[in-house]
């Protein structure tokens, strides 16, 4: 049962990251290169009738970890709570800056909310690629110091960060070298993934911009991930001891290196959706091999004293998970429902929908 | 420690205060906007629709500031009740996960459909997907009503040797006897609010005759809903509710109604006075005889046990501030019945529209429903303290254990900051919005 509601959940993270990690990316190309107020348009357009239902996930994710994974969610939640809280701040002002720049027609007004949304988008990026560096390296579960703990074995609490930023140290921070370069990889790959959905969804004098930043970042984007699988052997000694397990795995990483290796021929795609599904790619299958990679810990323990937090030390009782999966079915077809009305509604080019004009 | 706890309360309660001022305004707003539609579909007068449209506007202002303020608080059960999160989660995280599958899903997707998709889909479907909106909202208010019953009366769960609370009757959460007279209560508190503000902005308008026309309907709509719901809030609902209390919390039940000593013969109702929780009694005291005891039991002599049959380990924390909530929000809901009595008088005799003091009560009645809604939540919060779930676990014992004060006390400054910025915002597109007014358009 924990097993079904893991996969339920990953699959459920994904989907977020997929859907408002193009909102982040926009968010990013927005506030590096719509210069023009076309320009702007175009991007505020091809996700303006999307980011809120996206949003959705997110929550949605935070509740069915809390349902089904109350120890982790307990754990992670309280521990991380300085990120979490600037998380929640961020897409604050991520929305109001969406939401209230058409609002009044003033050029000071426009410039405050696009640059709110754009910042916005640009460390909430940041943050998750660094959320997503904390849950491989692990923390320091219980708070052991000189080989006790001091608190109970799966609470923990991380600074933003400690004055040596090495994922290595005694005290952890939130941000060390190692979560930062994540961190990087998230900024860089949202941001792709961003400026393909402007592609697909306008026909933006953007887009040919678009398709070359595409296609330079995605340099970056390949170095930075060169450079991380060759250091991760510092947090994880042994990164790839489940995908020699079970072979299978490696269905994962070829999907995301699909996707990056077939981001460089974007200037030469006929189809606008093509970039997206490339992008979509890389996201799930670099999500999915990282979660793989430490399967099935949710959260490494650092220290000897505590073990890990696996998905079968965290979970709900057997009953209560068997119920859930009935009305979570019913619930997953009605949202199938919704997402299918609502990208048919507003299916092919946005450029006309006037978001923001009102 | 107990700093610990006094942050993390202080944080809890000003994020959900605030929060609280936007969906209880939707909810209402929400149904009212569907009247609106129906009525434009039924007798195609454009009016209608423009109402509808206009209200639209002031909704997904509303519900912006619903989802961004409503988002932190998911998230705080498991930053700051992280112990409260760990034992209960396999009990409120179901309620909980099941309000983001059902309905938060619904009100996003077609909200998008209905504030852009007007012209994209034709009168009907537009109709519907406002019905959708609306359905999704109470369906959330549902949800989060069914979880706060089970903390105050928690049902279908076993405690493991290790404290956790498991559930093993999943239909029990939803037949919970606490459930449906809170859900009602609340959900007409939401349609007062909505109602009241809809008079209140057509009053604005027929006493400044600005858009004269919608000003009629909006009074008119306001009222009519009005005084619906403000019975409704009353009687059964909120005597319902309140029957519910004085039968499992007797304590809390003394403690908001003031009663310090048992009285033989029955207990009077206590319309006004200040607790005096240091030496046991109420100061000032204007009360009624023997009308605390009908209401309650439906005989003019029936025992209620006062504060002094219970001991003080259980006594609410916070006995003044559950007292005043208790009585601010039944104060008043009379005087919300009393207006819209007068106001549907008027409206029966056609003579609404120019009785100017009427209007003139109905505009500035504006922020009393949201006063009102505070203080019922703020009396059924307090009512349940010093517990989380009632009986079971200590608000003490449900904080996490990590998080320092000074962290805590970081971020509702920060909270503050912030929620002051969305308030002062919110404020000035409210007026924006509203100054502009309702924009007369021909439709189909």
């Amino acid at each position: 049962m924990e097993l079904y509601w893991y996969i339920i959940l990953m699959t459920m993270l994904t989907i977020y990251v997929i859907l408002d990690g193009y909102d982040f990316g926009a968010g990013i190309i927005h506030l590096f290169f719509a210069k023009t107020e076309k320009d702007k348009k175009a991007v505020t357009n091809a996700i303006g009738p999307f980011w809120d239902a996206n949003e959705v996930w997110l929550i949605a994710v935070g509740g069915v970890l809390f349902f089904a994974f109350p120890t982790l969610y307990a754990s992670s939640f309280s521990g991380f709570y300085l990120p979490l809280m600037m998380i929640l701040w961020l897409l604050i002002f991520r929305a109001i800056g969406l939401e209230l720049r058409g609002q009044i027609k003033n050029r000071m007004w426009e410039v405050i909310w696009d640059k709110a949304f754009g910042i916005a988008s640009l460390l909430l990026a940041l943050f998750f690629g660094i959320a997503l560096g904390n849950i491989v390296r692990g923390v320091n579960l219980g708070m052991v110091t000189d080989g006790v703990s001091t608190h109970e074995p799966h609470f923990f609490f991380l600074p933003l960060w400690n004055s040596s930023f090495s994922p290595h140290s005694e005290h952890l921070g939130v941000i060390d070298w190692f979560t930062l370069m994540l961190g990087l990889v998230g900024v860089i790959s949202l941001a792709i993934h961003g400026a393909n959905w402007i592609i697909f969804k306008t026909n933006s004098d953007l887009n040919p911009k678009l398709k070359k930043v595409i296609f330079n970042l995605n340099f970056v984007l390949l170095a930075l991930v060169i450079i991380s699988l060759s250091t991760w052997h510092i947090i994880d000694p042994n990164p790839f001891r489940n995908f020699l397990e079970h072979p299978w795995l490696i269905i994962f990483p070829l999907i995301a290196f699909t996707g990056l290796f077939g981001l460089f021929k974007v200037r030469s795609f006929k189809k606008d959706g093509l970039g997206f599904l490339f992008s979509t790619l890389f996201l799930l299958g670099g999500l999915a091999s990282t979660v793989a990679s430490i399967f099935p810990k949710v959260l490494p323990s650092t220290n000897d004293v505590n073990p890990s937090l696996t998905l079968y030390n965290v979970a709900a009782h057997e009953y209560g998970l068997a119920i859930g999966v009935y009305w979570f079915v019913i619930a997953a077809l009605l949202v199938a429902v919704y997402m299918f009305v609502q990208y048919r509604v507003f299916r092919g080019k946005m450029d006309d929908v006037g978001y923001g004009d009102h | 420690m107990e700093d610990m706890l006094f942050y993390d309360r202080m944080q809890f309660a000003f994020t959900i205060t605030f929060h609280y001022l936007f969906p209880q305004l939707t909810m209402g707003l929400s149904l009212m906007i569907v009247y609106f539609k129906w009525r434009f579909l039924r007798t195609k007068i454009d009016k209608y629709n423009d109402a509808a449209k206009f209200w639209m506007k002031i909704f997904a202002l509303n519900f912006a500031m619903g989802v961004v303020t409503g988002i932190p608080m998911e998230f705080q059960f498991g930053t700051n009740w992280a112990k409260f999160s760990e034992l209960t989660g396999g009990i409120i995280g179901q309620t909980l996960a099941m309000e983001g599958m059902f309905s938060f899903f619904l009100e996003s997707s077609f909200l998008g459909l209905f504030l852009f998709g007007e012209k994209l889909m034709g009168q009907k479907l537009h109709f519907l997907t406002g019905f959708l909106v609306f359905l999704g909202s109470w369906a959330s208010g549902y949800l989060i009503i069914a979880t706060h019953s089970w903390m105050q009366y928690p049902v279908g769960y076993e405690i493991l040797e290790n404290g956790k609370f498991v559930l093993n009757n999943f239909g029990a959460l939803f037949s919970n006897p606490w459930l449906m007279p809170a859900f009602l209560h609340n959900q007409m508190g939401s349609v007062i609010t909505s109602s009241f503000v809809v008079a209140s902005i057509g009053a604005f308008y027929l006493l400044n005759n600005k858009h004269s026309e919608f000003g009629k309907l909006f009074v008119k709509t306001g009222v009519i809903f009005g005084l619906i719901s403000s019975i409704l809030i009353a009687f059964p609902t909120g005597d319902w509710a309140a029957k519910n209390v004085a039968k499992h919390q007797p304590v809390t039940f003394a403690a908001m109604e003031g009663i310090f000593e048992t009285e033989d013969g029955g207990a009077e109702i206590i319309l006004i006075g200040q607790p005096d929780v240091e030496n046991k009694k109420l100061d000032n005291k204007i009360a009624v005889p023997n009308v605390l005891s009908f209401l309650t039991y439906q005989r003019w002599d029936a025992q209620i046990k006062g504060l002094n049959e219970f001991d003080e380990s259980v006594y609410p924390t916070n006995i003044p501030g559950l007292y005043y909530s208790y009585h601010i929000m039944v104060g008043l809901g009379t005087i919300f019945i009393g207006l819209m009595l007068i106001a549907s008088i008027q409206l029966y005799r056609k003579k609404l529209y120019t009785t100017k003091w009427v209007l003139w009560a109905l505009m500035f009645m504006l922020p009393f429903p949201y006063i009102a809604n505070t203080a019922g939540w703020y009396t059924a919060e307090l009512g349940r303290q010093p517990w989380l779930v009632y009986n079971l676990l200590r608000t003490a014992d449900g904080i996490s254990p990590t998080v320092s004060s000074g962290n805590t006390l970081f971020t509702l400054l920060g909270f503050i900051g912030l929620y002051a910025l969305l308030g002062l915002l919110f404020i000035m597109l409210a007026v924006k919005i509203i100054h502009k007014g309702p924009e007369t358009s021909k439709h189909n």
